[in-house]
């Protein structure tokens, strides 16, 4: 199938620019697989019997992060046999009935998240009773134990934004704003309160609504233009720190524009330094691991942590780091 | 004058005339927004501050017009946030998987966005189901193909940049740049926003095709009756939303370099209240498309001007939402008073 795109993809092309001479000498396609040599092809590296995985996530539909979750326990997947299966739900309730679903297809284990930890308590319970594994990741550290999961992955939000400001602190900062895209989003709460318990100077969040790009960088353009004395602008998703800078050049702000989370524009704006840093959780990590770590304890009754969570982030990536990132963030693992 | 004159023939005064207008009730609401904003909060009136909520109308308004006139036609499109979003993807995936340059994907997606719209048209005309359910289902095909068609083709849930590719900084020139006008940075769509508007003006008021909008809008089956093309009109009146989903889908794309494909999600019933607020009514047949530009005006005015008030966050919604009531009730009274004094 990738093969015939490649190939169909070719020939479409070089139709197109004989027929319109509007090739582009510079970027796109061509210039990213001129990019990729030769990546290293998908075998498995043992053979332990091909065992059924199901993650099930509160995603909503085509967020990026969780592409990168994906993409990392896909990896882990091939590497250890092992048959992967990945559905989301943003609602907690259809999440909850994923989960039954996995638990009625007799998987040999399950990655779940608990976002919203009381609506899934009954379906992570009937898991357990049927013998099957769990593993949590990303939210729910307080409760994953208690619900009867091995061990917990992720990063604790609290923790994530109490790193975040004194990172501010180290900067000098003293006027801050925390952009919240989803209004209600227990995590955004929970980094923005974790900012403003370390950071020594005054945050105010701002809500913007993160489905429409142009109402955020007008909502962060007004934000600044009202308040002139902010200089940090603390973005919750990757993809609204680009948004942020653009709306501190037409503010006229001097504000610093600080992010969580990382995707290529991220690494690009830490490199050229219109980014001060950004607070990496590390997603890929997270869904590696819970398909590891679900293979070593089917295979090896293995449990890392000691049942405690085991923490992916929050891991500080300034100027320096990012060069080194940009080429892993290009393909989808950072 | 005798008394047996044609009382249609009879002058009307200017005032009289303005009254009638459509728009003439949210122009109200504006300006009462507008001077409660410039009391309330100190930055508002700022020039930078009033450029900001220009560009956040615009970005509303580019769509609202459009929208505006289909509603005059009679119709709904709840496919119209999305299908922003599915411009400027594809105009994205096309310049970037086929390497070309990017006005060959801007133009690309002109095409596929024009033949969606057409098709909503179509599927109305022929199958005679309400605008709601065929644009119901066009939204949820359309939110779909956005996401399954980026992931088959990117591998990831948003495009890749586009910003080193040739041709992008003309086409930045034209969908996303700043203009700068004594001192104060502009952004282009307000211009695109400005033309829009005039040109609908134009064909709504001055032309044939304005009348057969009227027409249909009114009562589709009069209309029907004495000769006015009733599937054309709407097929256009579809396409002209496309339209204005393609100049802001390359907006989006432009500004931004790279898309999100979950975008655009909701932003359907903004266009819609924007062209409520401006004075069309929800059953068709009466509104204008400057009425569409103030009711865009009033909602970047609220949204934004919340934020320059510096008014406490968790409350942002419940004022927005309260400041939209007041200013359409506020709408429905003066042209109430206005009927009245007829």
């Amino acid at each position: 199938m990738a093969r015939f795109r490649t190939w169909a993809g070719i020939a479409v092309a070089g139709a197109l620019c004989v027929s319109l001479a509007g090739c582009s000498s510079t970027g796109g396609k061509r210039a990213e697989d001129a990019r990729k040599a030769a990546s290293a092809g998908g075998r498995a590296a043992v053979d332990t019997p091909r065992w059924t995985f199901a993650m099930i996530t509160h995603s909503g539909d085509g967020d990026t992060f969780w592409d990168i979750v994906q993409s990392g326990a896909k990896q882990a997947a091939v590497k250890d046999n092992i048959n992967f299966l990945y559905s989301h739900d943003d609602e907690a309730q259809q999440q909850a009935q994923l989960v039954d679903a996995a638990v009625d297809k007799k998987v040999d284990g399950i990655i779940v998240t608990l976002a919203k930890p009381d609506a899934l308590k009954a379906a992570v319970a009937r898991a357990k009773k049927a013998g099957i594994p769990v593993i949590t990741v990303n939210s729910g550290s307080a409760e994953s134990k208690a619900f009867g999961a091995l061990t917990h992955i992720g990063q604790d939000e609290t923790v994530a934004g109490e790193a975040v400001g004194e990172e501010l602190n180290k900067r000098g900062r003293k006027r801050a704003v925390c952009v919240l895209h989803e209004q209600g989003n227990v995590g955004h709460e929970q980094r923005c309160a974790g900012v403003a318990k370390t950071f020594t100077g005054t945050v105010q969040n701002l809500y913007v609504t993160g489905t429409n790009m142009p109402d955020v960088q007008s909502a962060i353009e007004a934000k600044l233009q009202a308040d002139t004395a902010v200089d940090a602008v603390v973005t919750l998703g990757a993809p609204y720190a680009d948004t942020a800078v653009k709306a501190k050049q037409s503010a006229g702000s001097k504000a610093e524009i600080d992010t969580f989370d990382l995707n290529a524009k991220v690494a690009a704006g830490l490199a050229d330094g219109s980014l001060g840093f950004a607070v990496d959780q590390q997603p890929y990590l997270q869904g590696y691991e819970a398909v590891d770590l679900l293979w070593l304890y089917k295979y090896n009754d293995d449990v890392l942590g000691g049942g405690k969570p085991v923490l992916t982030g929050p891991q500080i990536i300034t100027k320096d780091q990012a060069a080194r990132l940009a080429q892993y963030t290009e393909r989808g693992t950072r | 004058m005798s008394a047996t004159t044609d009382e249609r023939l009879l002058e009307t005064s200017p005032l009289r005339r303005l009254l009638g207008r459509p728009e003439l009730g949210s122009v109200v609401g504006a300006v009462a927004v507008f001077l409660f904003f410039a009391v309330t909060a100190d930055s508002f009136l700022r020039a930078a501050s009033l450029s900001t909520v220009l560009y956040a109308s615009s970005t509303i308004g580019i769509m609202a017009v459009p929208v505006a006139l289909l509603m005059i036609g009679g119709e709904f499109d709840l496919s119209a946030g999305v299908l922003v979003t599915s411009s400027a993807l594809t105009s994205s995936m096309f310049s970037y998987q086929m390497t070309a340059n990017v006005w060959v994907g801007v133009g690309v997606s002109l095409l596929v966005t024009l033949a969606i719209g057409a098709f909503n048209g179509f599927v109305l005309t022929r199958t005679k189901l309400p605008s709601f359910i065929v644009t119901l289902g066009t939204f949820l095909m359309l939110t779909g193909l956005n996401l399954g068609l980026t992931k088959l083709i990117d591998d990831t849930v948003s495009t890749k940049s586009i910003a080193d590719m040739e041709g992008f900084p003309s086409a930045r020139d034209v969908f996303a740049s700043t203009l700068t006008v004594g001192g104060v940075d502009f952004k282009v769509t307000i211009l695109w926003w400005l033309g829009l508007v005039a040109l609908a003006s134009w064909i709504l008021l001055r032309t044939r095709a304005g009348n057969w909008i009227f027409a249909v809008g009114g009562n589709e089956d009069a209309a029907r009756a004495v000769g006015v093309p009733v599937t054309k009109t709407k097929i256009g009146l579809y396409m002209g939303v496309a339209l204005g989903a393609w100049i802001s889908g390359q907006h989006l794309l432009l500004s931004y370099d790279v898309v999100q494909s979950g975008e655009g999600v909701g932003n359907e019933l903004i266009y819609i209240i924007a062209a409520v607020i401006g004075g069309c009514l929800i059953t068709g047949g009466y509104g204008s498309a400057v009425g569409s530009a103030v009711g865009a005006l009033i909602f970047g005015m609220t949204s934004k001007g919340i934020v320059f008030a510096e008014w406490n966050p968790d409350w942002f919604k419940f004022f927005l939402g309260a400041m939209l009531l007041l200013a359409t009730l506020l709408n429905t009274w003066v042209r109430k008073r206005a009927e009245a004094s007829k």
